[in-house]
């Protein structure tokens, strides 16, 4: 049966309950609760033979070029957790189904619940490590979902934005560890990260890794420093609590660590850095734990301490250790499920969860006191309830440890220390709630529970007792399991025992626990030792740095961003400079090895004309009719440049767009002011004009230095396969058609878009249309020359028939759809200009939009032509066809292709100068005249 | 000859960065369209200058002109002339809407200087 079931079982399942309804809440839970048992169920199928030592693998390609797999194992490591997982996840569903309130929505809240568990279960039973870390992250996000379920109340929010904030920051950590460790290893797969643990402790990448793995395992559990986000993300609702604290989320850090113990363990760095770390939270929670007020804020910190002692256990770092702390996490999720269950009992009873409010309660709810007297019982470490197994574990094992070497009698002394502070909390929780006294006044009237409700508690409960009284049926073969897999060399031979005789952990376990109860009857000294400090809350300083870092975020923002767009463009330009100038400072010559090729007077008098124009253009912008024609001549010396340089094409094709760019131009600038004002200060004309000779400059030298270098260029391909392939003797057209027709379709539908752009940006323009010149001059009322109209309505016909010319020539000469379709478009804008719009409005009533698209669709209903004789997208064919009178042609499919360049040429251009044009008329497209229209 | 046409896109790069840097539209899209022109020259250089060379394949060969950064370059100058219409009709609408032609969109034509 494919293991992935488990996973799979619960996330496909978290959309079940959205599909009930809120109202049926029993119908809500039993939906919610089915995924979760058949899942349990395929577990427990496999279980028989993981508790016999075989390890499950099964392992699917996700994707291989990275090393992810959809890897799942089932060994005994994993199975205790899973274990705990869906059988903790069971009993929560039943709870949560009374916890709730009828203002609650249940679906949500079991929807989200499902998910969580899903990447739990991804967490404890992925064999890839990016698998690993990809449902680590699920887990952040999902349990952000439940912290912050409560979304109304503002601490909600804020608790499950610093859980998502810690936890995530921790598992980019996570991510750069194990993607150090996969290029280590060579492989992501985990059994052989597992195997290799010789070669990665002695790479010199070890440390950062072990750094990086270890920051993400303890701020997932919660270790100091990290653990002042559990008690904030104690706003969750209780069952919330209960399953991300007890069994689940905190406990996937020291399950990385149990996981990673093959591969990390046994280096003096891991004892120092896991032991002592889990050292310091031990006692750090157990300390808060007993002073805290609110139940589920003792039983957040303890939770604390209880991760710590686990952490402590794995970095100590021998066998028995490991089996200890694999012990205490079953034991601790078992206990502490409970205890919040009882606390949220209570505040649903109560109305409180205010120790200091709460006493007497057992009268009114005794199966809820029994059950948190047994926890708390297992909690303190009394003997014959399953904390004390795994406490005296640790404290035998406390003595046997290298860690602060001489000192190494510290860390007994202070386990004990932590275990009397843990006696002495949970003493206060149980005996404060539960008795102290008559019941008092409450905010709501307490009653008992309902019985299903105290049902999981009772449950786990009894499990307490049971592992307490007879830990070797019970949990031995677990155990053996899995701390088979968390240790290199097999399990050690377990005698799990109440009774152990006469020893130096049983003494250590009684000063505890009679220390334990004498801390809590002295008390008030402590809280009044305490009370000497400031109370320092965590979420205000996580607030105040997170607010520190949003504004310090707002002013770089504010400082590179203040909505000028020419300081974006410097900015731009500047980044430019730096990199390619810093490139070129790299290169040894800027001149290259190739000889130079010779001047002649017409290139000099050309380039010169380029120049002398370039910088007329610039320096007399303010003057912008002048500025323009310097322009235009510009781009009439580049189009002779492209001649002299062998590229008729291009020489055309500049010279088509050169006259509609100046058509287009000139339309804009009847438009808008005629001169620029004076604006830029000298200082400012100092800089544009620095950056811009530094900038041309680098233009310059790069293309110098490209030019003087050898060239190893791709095109031998195009012009050798240009003829047989493409059935064309013009490369250049055949590149555009053919061999990069699907660059071309892009091309002229980013052209169509933009003309369609521009056509929705002219409608309803309504603009100031000057009657006269910059100096005040009316302009001709002789709109329309007559000369020119003549000549205009003489030359249409020659060009077009020029255009279908260079058309049909395109394949073997120079031309192309392209050009054509400027040819055409320039003929048509010149009899536009002749005539004025009326004239020629009356003569092509039609739409441009419609040509373009046409174009568009042309091309690309020839490139869907090529699938119907089952060839890919774009394929071209061609072939000789005798026709009468004319003789031998050639035929292409590219033709058909090259129409469609020709129609969006022609249709987007003449969509752009004949809208603009019609800004000055009557017909000037707006939305109220399409309308009157239809 | 390659000093001289590499000076010549230099300088005209150099004059189309200074116009698009200016704060008027109008200035902003001539230099674009002049930044274009040396781009297109620039890009078109890379594949060499080769002065009278065969630009149809032809039955007894020849020097070709590399035909790539030519059909490169060609789609590039339709595609310019499409930015240069969209660029300076969206600065007719600017004014047209806001009443100022400066490019950073300020209203009731007062200039903002920045603050530098």
């Amino acid at each position: 049966m494919p293991l992935l079931l488990i996973v799979l079982l619960p996330l496909l399942g978290g959309l079940l309950p959205i599909m009930s309804s809120n109202e049926r809440r029993g119908a809500c839970a039993a939906v919610a609760a089915a995924p979760v048992l058949i899942a349990l169920a395929v577990a427990l199928h496999h279980a028989g033979a993981v508790l016999d030592g075989e390890v499950f693998r099964q392992a699917y390609s996700w994707i291989p070029a990275l090393g992810l797999d959809l890897a799942m194992r089932l060994d005994g490591l994993s199975l205790l957790f899973v274990l705990l997982i869906l059988g903790i996840g069971l009993l929560i569903i039943v709870y949560a189904r009374y916890y709730l309130l009828a203002s609650d929505n249940a679906p949500r809240f079991y929807a989200f619940l499902l998910l969580f568990m899903a990447a739990m279960l991804g967490i404890v039973m992925a064999d890839n490590l990016l698998l690993l870390w990809f449902f680590w992250e699920l887990t952040s996000l999902s349990s952000f979902l439940l912290i912050g379920y409560w979304y109304h109340q503002s601490d909600a929010r804020k608790g499950a934005r610093m859980a998502l904030t810690v936890t995530g920051a921790g598992g980019l950590a996570l991510l750069a560890g194990l993607l150090l460790l996969g290029h280590i290893v060579g492989s992501y797969d985990l059994q052989v990260v597992l195997d290799s643990r010789d070669m990665i402790q002695a790479d010199p990448r070890y440390l950062p890794a072990l750094l990086l793995v270890l920051l993400g395992a303890f701020t997932k559990s919660a270790q100091f420093p990290f653990q002042f986000w559990l008690p904030h993300a104690m706003a969750a609702p209780t069952p919330v609590s209960a399953f991300l604290h007890s069994a689940t989320m905190v406990k996937a850090g020291v399950f990385l660590l149990a996981r990673m113990h093959p591969a990390l363990a046994g280096s003096p760095e891991w004892l120092y850095l896991v032991g002592l770390t889990g050292l310091v939270t031990l006692l750090y929670g157990a300390y808060f734990a007993l002073l805290k007020y609110d139940l589920k804020g003792v039983l957040a910190n303890s939770t604390i301490s209880h991760l710590g002692l686990i952490t402590l256990l794995l970095g100590l770092d021998n066998d028995m250790a490991t089996v200890a702390a694999l012990f205490h996490i079953l034991n601790h999720a078992i206990f502490k499920a409970a205890l919040f269950m009882t606390a949220g009992i209570i505040d649903h009873e109560t109305g409180t969860r205010d120790i200091r409010k709460l006493q007497g309660l057992w009268r009114v709810m005794p199966l809820t006191a029994a059950v948190a007297i047994i926890a708390g019982a297992a909690m303190a470490g009394v003997p014959y309830f399953n904390g004390f197994l795994s406490k005296e574990m640790l404290l035998a094992e406390s003595l046997d440890t290298q860690l602060l070497g001489g000192l190494a009698w510290l860390i007994p002394a202070l386990v004990t220390l932590g275990s009397l502070l843990s006696a002495a909390y949970a003493v206060r929780l149980v005996y404060n709630v539960f008795f102290h006294g008559p019941t008092p006044e409450l905010p709501k009237t307490p009653h008992a529970p309902p019985k299903l409700m105290i049902a999981p508690g009772l449950l786990l409960a009894a499990l307490c007792l049971v592992i307490g009284i007879l830990p070797a049926p019970s949990v031995t073969a677990l155990l053996t399991a899995a701390s088979d897999a968390a240790l290199t060399g097999g399990a050690p031979e377990l005698h799990l025992a109440v009774w152990h005789g006469l020893n130096l952990p049983l003494l250590m376990s009684a000063v505890a626990l009679f220390g334990g109860v004498a801390l809590y009857w002295q008390r008030r000294h402590l809280f009044a030792f305490q009370r000497q400090f400031g109370a320092r809350d965590a979420r205000l300083l996580f607030e105040a740095s997170v607010q520190g870092l949003v504004h310090g975020t707002q002013r770089v923002i504010d400082a590179l961003e203040n909505g000028s767009l020419q300081r974006y463009m410097l900015w731009l330009v500047i980044t430019i400079l730096c990199l390619v100038g810093g490139t070129l400072l790299g290169a040894t010559e800027l001149r290259g090895p190739l000889p130079l090729q010779p001047l002649d007077g017409l290139l000099i008098a050309g380039a010169g004309i380029a120049i002398f124009a370039g910088l007329a253009t610039a320096i007399l912008h303010r003057r912008r009719l002048i500025s323009l024609l310097m322009l235009s001549i510009v781009g009439l010396m580049t189009s002779l440049a492209f001649a002299r340089f062998s590229a008729p094409d291009l020489a055309l094709t500049q010279l088509a767009v050169e006259v509609v760019t100046m058509i287009l131009l000139m339309l804009a600038l009847f438009f808008l002011p005629q001169r620029t004002p004076k604006e830029s200060g000298a200082p400012r004309i100092l800089r544009d004009v620095l950056m811009a000779s530094a900038f041309g400059g680098i233009v310059a030298s790069l293309n110098f230095a490209v030019l003087t270098r050898p060239l190893e260029s791709i095109s031998h391909f195009f012009i050798d396969n240009s003829v047989p392939g493409g059935g064309g003797h013009n490369v250049v057209n055949v590149i555009l058609v053919d061999f990069r027709g699907f660059d071309t379709l892009g091309e002229i539908t980013v052209l169509c878009i933009a003309a369609v752009g521009i056509y929705k940006l002219l409608n309803r323009l309504r603009l100031f249309m000057p009657s006269s010149d910059a100096e005040g001059r009316p302009w001709s009322r002789d709109r329309h020359p007559l000369i020119l109209i003549s000549v205009s309505q003489t030359i249409l016909p020659l060009a077009l028939l020029v255009s279908i010319f260079i058309f049909l020539r395109g394949h073997n000469a120079p031309g192309g759809g392209f050009i054509a379709g400027l040819v055409t478009a320039v003929a048509l804008i010149l009899l536009y200009i002749a005539h004025g719009v009326d004239w020629c409005q009356r003569r092509m009533s039609f739409q441009y939009q419609p040509i373009a698209v046409a174009g568009v669709g042309v091309a690309t209903l020839t490139g869907l032509g090529s699938w119907v004789f089952g060839y890919p997208f774009l394929t071209s064919s061609f072939g000789h066809f005798h026709i009468p009178l004319i003789g031998d042609i050639e035929l292409a499919t590219a033709l058909l292709f090259d129409l469609g360049v020709y129609l969006t040429v022609v249709g987007a251009t003449l969509m752009i100068l004949a809208n603009l044009g019609k800004l000055t008329t009557a017909h000037r497209p707006s939305k109220q005249k399409e309308k009157e229209k239809a | 000859m390659e000093a001289l046409f590499s000076m010549t896109t230099g300088v005209l790069a150099a004059c189309g960065l200074f116009l698009a840097l200016r704060g008027r539209t109008f200035p902003v899209v001539v230099g674009l369209t002049l930044l274009s022109y040396a781009v297109n020259l620039f890009l078109f250089s890379m594949g060499g200058l080769t002065t009278a060379g065969a630009v149809v394949i032809e039955e007894h060969g020849g020097d070709y002109a590399d035909p790539l950064p030519q059909a490169l370059v060609l789609t590039a100058i339709v595609i310019g002339f499409a930015m240069t219409a969209f660029s300076v009709i969206l600065a007719m609408r600017a004014r047209g809407d806001l009443g100022s032609d400066h490019v950073n969109g300020n209203r009731l034509d007062e200039p903002r200087e920045e603050s530098s």
